[in-house]
């Protein structure tokens, strides 16, 4: 019906243009993502759920708590979450769990003797109550890691200056977060991450707070190169489906920011010129 | 300046912080559709916080010796039951058992006895378990730094102390021989713990002692002031009720299943991190509905009596009078050592794990490696 309605146009080709350029893609540490949507494992109501929505979400990287998975590499059908993980994807170990840099660097060596890649997402939270990182700890851990060779995503708050010292240090990326792991309260950070970002020279990627696709939007819309989101698909009636959406979302934020929005303004914008009187036709 | 926990305790209820004022009323009497507000609020808090997983445990009781006497309790040192002490080999042997089921979380329980249960004797068996349970508790007699030091280095993670009943007129009545008499050691064995190492802190009240609303603002209060004190530990709370034991210890005051979840509910709403262990003390269909609720620990085929699991120490069974060993004059081959109490949901873990499933819940078995603390085994 509809087609047939659109067949009838003269210029029906005009509405369906051809389709966009692909966005950029997301390079870190000399790898090559299409994906700017990072995935978090935790909180699923199964492991076959996890599967689809990392499938349907497109993610290149999906991030997993050593502490959940059997690093002895006798294949432990109680803790076999990475049995779940698409093949196709990069492993991003994390280091939850931790609560200092001795412990966090213990568990990425340990993860790389049971075969997982050398990439590590460093978080070290100590308090267990609102899991924000503890700047201090993160930075001599990440020093450590970057001497060893590891690709370090490091976990922080959303600090200027602990960034650039993150990068100093030679870190692949920082991971500030919009809000505390799992609030949904979106990007109550934003002053600083705009900062972040304007400092950058290393990807940004907003890690943690995102409960929405139109928070994963904002973030990339400001100029976040990535975003990393779990709570929200992973807790939602339809994990599939919400995955889908933060997709879309991402992509659309970044092709946002890629063609540049337009500057906001609190009054309207008049279309007719309103001073060209003085100057004469 | 924060004040003592006795002073906060000893001025409840009527003086109470912000947060427990806040608390107190999630206690008031509620309408059910006020009930079904706050369970609903409090689904969505746990989701949002623990995702649409249930961490599950299993208790290994090694010991049932005990020095004191405790009115509740089917292990008190003058009641004449069977006791045992598991062997190491023997304890080894329950948590092989255990970790063929699949459980990777388990909390090692005995009776307050130094000499059946040292400090010497508890690390042995931390130590020979951990190869294959990657997370291991404790819950036995309350202990100094220095000792609890020596279980976080040999390999535990998790402390539990209940206090049992935070109202003192009444601890006193139940705690009537033993080191178990004195209230504040009791109270301040959390703090002793943290400060020894351990993460993983849980807290408790055996409800059915005294007032169910002060228990709970009581118990909530002590929380508040651990997550000040205690900034890195992660806590767990959990509300027992009593059940039937040895002794034939009745309730003094009742605790329904409208309170049970009015406090579950409450505990949530008001501290959304904490975690809420629910044990097989309760029955199936109560604990079927409760795991939606805001619960985040299960545990499962539990036993409570030594050797439970494999039979293990039926050999050892004694009795102990006066501290000392006497053996039976007769013994059958079906006997077992004492249970501290009677369990409600008898179900075996794989029953209660497809339970879990088909509610949308991941059983998770493996949170924790060892390996975080220490070079592997």
């Amino acid at each position: 019906m509809l087609n047939g309605m659109l067949n009838c146009l003269p210029d029906a080709d005009h509405l369906f243009p051809a389709m966009p350029a692909a966005s950029q893609p997301l390079t870190i540490a000399s790898r090559t993502f299409r994906s700017r949507l990072m995935l978090g494992t935790g909180k699923f109501a199964s492991g076959e759920l996890m599967h689809d929505a990392i499938a349907a979400s497109g993610s290149e990287i999906v991030t997993v708590a050593l502490r959940r998975a059997d690093l002895t590499g006798k294949g432990d059908p109680f803790a076999n979450i990475l049995d779940f993980i698409p093949k196709t994807v990069l492993l991003l170990p994390n280091t939850s769990g931790a609560m200092n840099a001795e412990e966090a660097v213990r568990l990425a060596r340990l993860a790389v003797a049971a075969g997982l890649p050398n990439w590590v997402k460093l978080e070290i939270h100590p308090d267990p109550r609102y899991l924000l990182p503890d700047p201090i700890e993160t930075l001599k851990a990440a020093e450590t890691l970057v001497k060893e060779g590891f690709t370090v995503l490091p976990y922080i708050n959303a600090d200027p200056v602990l960034a650039r010292r993150l990068q100093d240090v030679g870190t692949a990326t920082v991971m500030p977060l919009g809000s505390p792991i799992g609030s949904h309260q979106g990007i109550t950070t934003r002053r600083q991450i705009e900062i972040i970002i304007n400092q950058a020279t290393v990807p940004v990627v907003v890690d943690a707070g995102i409960g929405a696709p139109s928070h994963a939007a904002e973030a990339l819309e400001m100029g976040a190169d990535a975003v990393l989101v779990n709570t929200a698909v992973a807790i939602a009636a339809d994990p599939v489906r919400m995955a889908v959406a933060f997709r879309q979302a991402v992509e659309a934020g970044r092709a946002a920011f890629e063609i540049g929005l337009a500057e906001a303004s609190s009054e309207a914008g008049a279309t007719s010129p309103l001073t060209t009187f003085l100057y004469g036709t | 300046m924060t004040e003592s926990l006795a002073t906060i305790l000893d001025a409840l209820p009527g003086r109470k912080s912000p947060l427990l004022a806040r608390f107190a009323t999630l206690l008031e009497p509620k309408t059910p559709a006020q009930m079904e507000a706050m369970a609903r609020e409090s689904r969505t808090i746990t989701r949002r916080n623990f995702g649409r997983t249930m961490r599950i445990f299993a208790p290994l009781y090694v010991s049932n010796e005990c020095i004191n006497n405790c009115r509740y309790c089917g292990f008190s040192r003058d009641n004449p039951i069977l006791r045992v002490t598991l062997s190491v080999a023997q304890v080894v042997r329950e948590a092989a058992h255990l970790a063929d089921q699949g459980f990777r979380n388990v909390l090692l329980v005995a009776g307050e006895h130094p000499r059946f249960v040292s400090e010497g004797y508890l690390e042995q068996c931390i130590a020979a378990i951990r190869e294959r349970v990657p997370t291991v508790g404790i819950e036995v007699g309350p202990m100094e730094t220095p000792e609890y030091k020596r279980m976080v280095d040999a390999g535990c993670e998790g402390l539990v102390v209940y206090q049992e009943t935070y109202d003192r007129a009444v601890y006193e009545q139940m705690h009537t021989a033993g080191p178990k008499r004195d209230f504040d050691w009791r109270l301040a064995c959390p703090e002793r713990g943290y400060a020894a190492g351990f993460r993983r802190i849980g807290i408790g009240a055996l409800f059915g002692l005294s007032d169910w609303r002060l228990e709970a603002l009581r118990l909530a209060a002590h929380l508040e002031h651990l997550y000040r004190q205690c900034w890195k530990a992660v806590f767990t709370v959990s509300f027992p009720r009593l059940r039937p034991a040895a002794g034939g210890f009745k309730p003094l005051t009742e605790f329904a299943d409208t309170a049970l979840v009015q406090t579950l509910c409450a505990f949530r709403l008001t501290f959304p991190e904490v975690g809420i262990v629910l044990s097989t003390r309760e029955p199936a269909p109560l604990r079927d509905a409760l795991c939606r609720l805001g619960v985040t620990m299960m545990s499962a085929g539990s036993h409570t009596e030594p050797g439970g699991y494999t039979g293990a120490g039926a050999e050892d069974l004694h009795l102990t009078v006066r501290g000392r060993r006497v053996e039976l004059e007769t013994r059958a081959a079906c006997e077992r050592a004492e249970g501290q109490f009677g369990i409600a949901d008898t179900r075996d873990m794989p029953e209660v794990a497809a339970m879990l499933r088909g509610q949308g819940i991941d059983p998770v078995w493996k949170d924790w490696d060892p390996a975080i603390l220490q070079p592997a085994v």
